[in-house]
């Protein structure tokens, strides 16, 4: 498979999205909703659930199944509000030391005159700074596209993962292509330039883990990666200076 | 000093103010505002600021010499330089462009200066430097300047200018969002204050990181601020924007950004905000 291959995977509306993975791989889950300010962005949902007998806070991007649905969700581009709720959620997380688990799929985040005039770069650049902090382990999947800095704002984590096809990027190849060659389906050539894939984000240390897509949507599917996530949190939790930890994780890239 | 913006630029170079032929020994320019014609030395003479109030966009070198005191800044990192990390295509020959162009080795300066007698830990970013875009060496110098910052007790005042990521170095220069923005909350954390400056253009992933993050964010008059880039946003909608959208004015009257201040009063309102903050000459 080219890169350009696991971009259009990536995009696929068949992939399974946050909600299929909170219904397969968590119980009791209890939506909540809003960022306290002005609205509840549908783009990002949030909320309470078990792993296992583990509490956990779950929030992930959702792109939607159905066209009308997708419309709903502004096709998984979060405006600031959907930032600030997933903040407001982990503020919440941190105040009752449960960890989090991000689901991130998105094209990017929102672009339009509300967005701006509300704080989008605000929002993206708060959720850097305070998920940076957090005194409890968090876990970002990344289960699809992963779209610059709409993505990383839920992804400040002390471990990433990504499946197989998941992309993670800077910008899309189309963007990157229609700047660099001035033509949009140039794109094939820029994704494989950006090195944008789960394999290239685990050599550049961007993410800790890959995740096959062997079976991906069945209940074993679901099941192993539930296993796997209930490991890594057993594992976190035992950490003494998760923030600091956390730093260093992303100090490292440039030095 | 009332800024009126009769129209806005059609594109980025024109925004930059274009230079004429030298005239009787003299480099002259456009005002990209009035399309008044300026001689160099009066630009000198008014911080580069038309009399129309349009701002220049200026070097880092030049910035540093015009808002801190003369001969205090000590420059700091300066031999962090930008690689390939990716070595994607065609990225060598930008590198070395940008570095013709600018003088410099990477789109930022970071070191200690003095403003009115107060120190304080600085970074400058450089429009001629691929329009300010944030490498990893960029973050790298930021980060740096921020850890220097908190151990030694120090405010930060940093002056942005940025087109966003540097995309040839994909991840590398994504990661640096989250990088320096660890390090802006550490600071914070000890108590430390953080001024930002926004000068035009300040957008995309430095907007969405450490432009944002100041305690005090001051913003220079008229200049373009934002996340998602101006005709992005218009292809993405298919509105037409408001004139002054994305602009200083615009980030003020939403609710992000603390004060406006003309360059011609910047260095007097950061000592005043340093001093505030317990700074002592
Ligand atoms: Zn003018």
């Amino acid at each position: 498979m080219t890169a350009y291959d696991k971009v259009r995977t990536a995009r696929s509306t068949s992939r399974p999205t946050t909600q299929d993975y909170i219904a397969s791989m968590f119980t009791g889950f209890i939506e909540l909703h809003g960022d306290r300010r002005y609205r509840d962005d549908e783009a990002i949902i949030g909320g309470l659930a078990y792993l296992g007998d583990k509490p956990v806070t779950v929030i992930g991007i959702e792109k939607g199944h159905d066209t009308i649905e997708r419309m709903r969700r502004s096709f998984g581009a979060p405006e600031p509000e959907g930032y600030r709720k997933a903040l407001r959620l982990m503020k919440q997380a941190e105040k009752f030391r449960r960890p989090v688990v991000c689901f991130v799929d998105t094209s990017g985040a929102y672009c339009g005159i509300g967005a701006e005039e509300r704080g989008q770069g605000q929002a993206i650049a708060e959720n850097l700074m305070e998920m940076m902090a957090l005194r409890i382990p968090t876990v970002s999947i990344l289960i699809g596209e992963g779209g610059s800095g709409g993505a990383l704002a839920l992804a400040v984590s002390d471990k990433v993962w990504m499946l197989e096809n998941a992309v993670y990027s800077v910008i899309s190849p189309e963007g990157c292509a229609s700047i660099l060659y001035k033509d949009a389906s140039e794109a094939p050539k820029a994704a494989e330039s950006l090195r944008l894939t789960a394999e290239d984000a685990l050599s550049l240390g961007v993410a800790e883990r890959v995740i096959s897509e062997d079976g991906i949507g069945t209940e074993d599917f679901y099941g192993r990666l539930a296993e796997e996530l209930y490991g890594e949190l057993e594992a976190l939790g035992h950490e003494t200076d998760l923030p600091g930890t956390r730093y260093q994780r992303f100090r490292a890239f440039g030095r | 000093m009332a800024l009126r913006f009769t129209r806005k630029p059609e594109n980025e170079l024109e925004k930059e103010g274009r230079s004429l032929e030298p005239h009787a020994g003299e480099t002259e320019y456009v005002c990209p505002n009035c399309h008044r014609t300026l001689p160099e030395t009066t630009l000198d003479d008014n911080q580069w600021v038309c009399s129309c109030g349009h701002h220049f966009r200026i070097s880092a070198r030049r910035r540093i010499r015009m808002l801190t005191d003369e001969g205090s800044f000590s420059e700091l990192f300066a031999s962090i330089e930008s690689t390939d990390p990716l070595s994607f295509p065609g990225y060598q020959e930008k590198l070395e462009k940008a570095r013709k162009a600018s003088g410099e080795k990477e789109s930022v300066v970071t070191g200690t200066a003095r403003i009115d007698g107060m120190e304080a830990a600085i970074f400058v970013m450089s429009p001629e430097f691929m329009m300010g875009s944030m490498g990893a060496a960029t973050g790298e110098k930021i980060t740096l300047l921020f850890e220097y910052a908190t151990e030694r007790g120090l405010p930060v005042v940093g002056w942005t200018v940025s087109g966003g990521a540097r995309m040839q170095e994909g991840l590398m220069s994504l990661m640096q969002m989250a990088k320096t923005s660890g390090a802006v909350k550490r600071h914070s954390d000890r108590g430390l204050l953080y001024i930002t400056v926004l000068t035009d253009p300040t957008t995309g992933g430095v907007t969405a990181s450490f432009a944002m993050e100041g305690d005090i964010i001051v913003a220079e008059p008229g200049a373009t601020v934002g996340f998602a880039g101006r005709r992005v946003v218009e292809q993405t909608t298919m509105e037409s924007l408001p004139r002054d959208f994305q602009t200083s004015e615009f980030i003020l009257a939403h609710g992000f950004a603390d004060i406006i201040t003309p360059r011609g009063d910047e260095k007097r309102m950061i000592a005043e905000l340093l001093r505030f903050h317990g700074g002592q000459a």
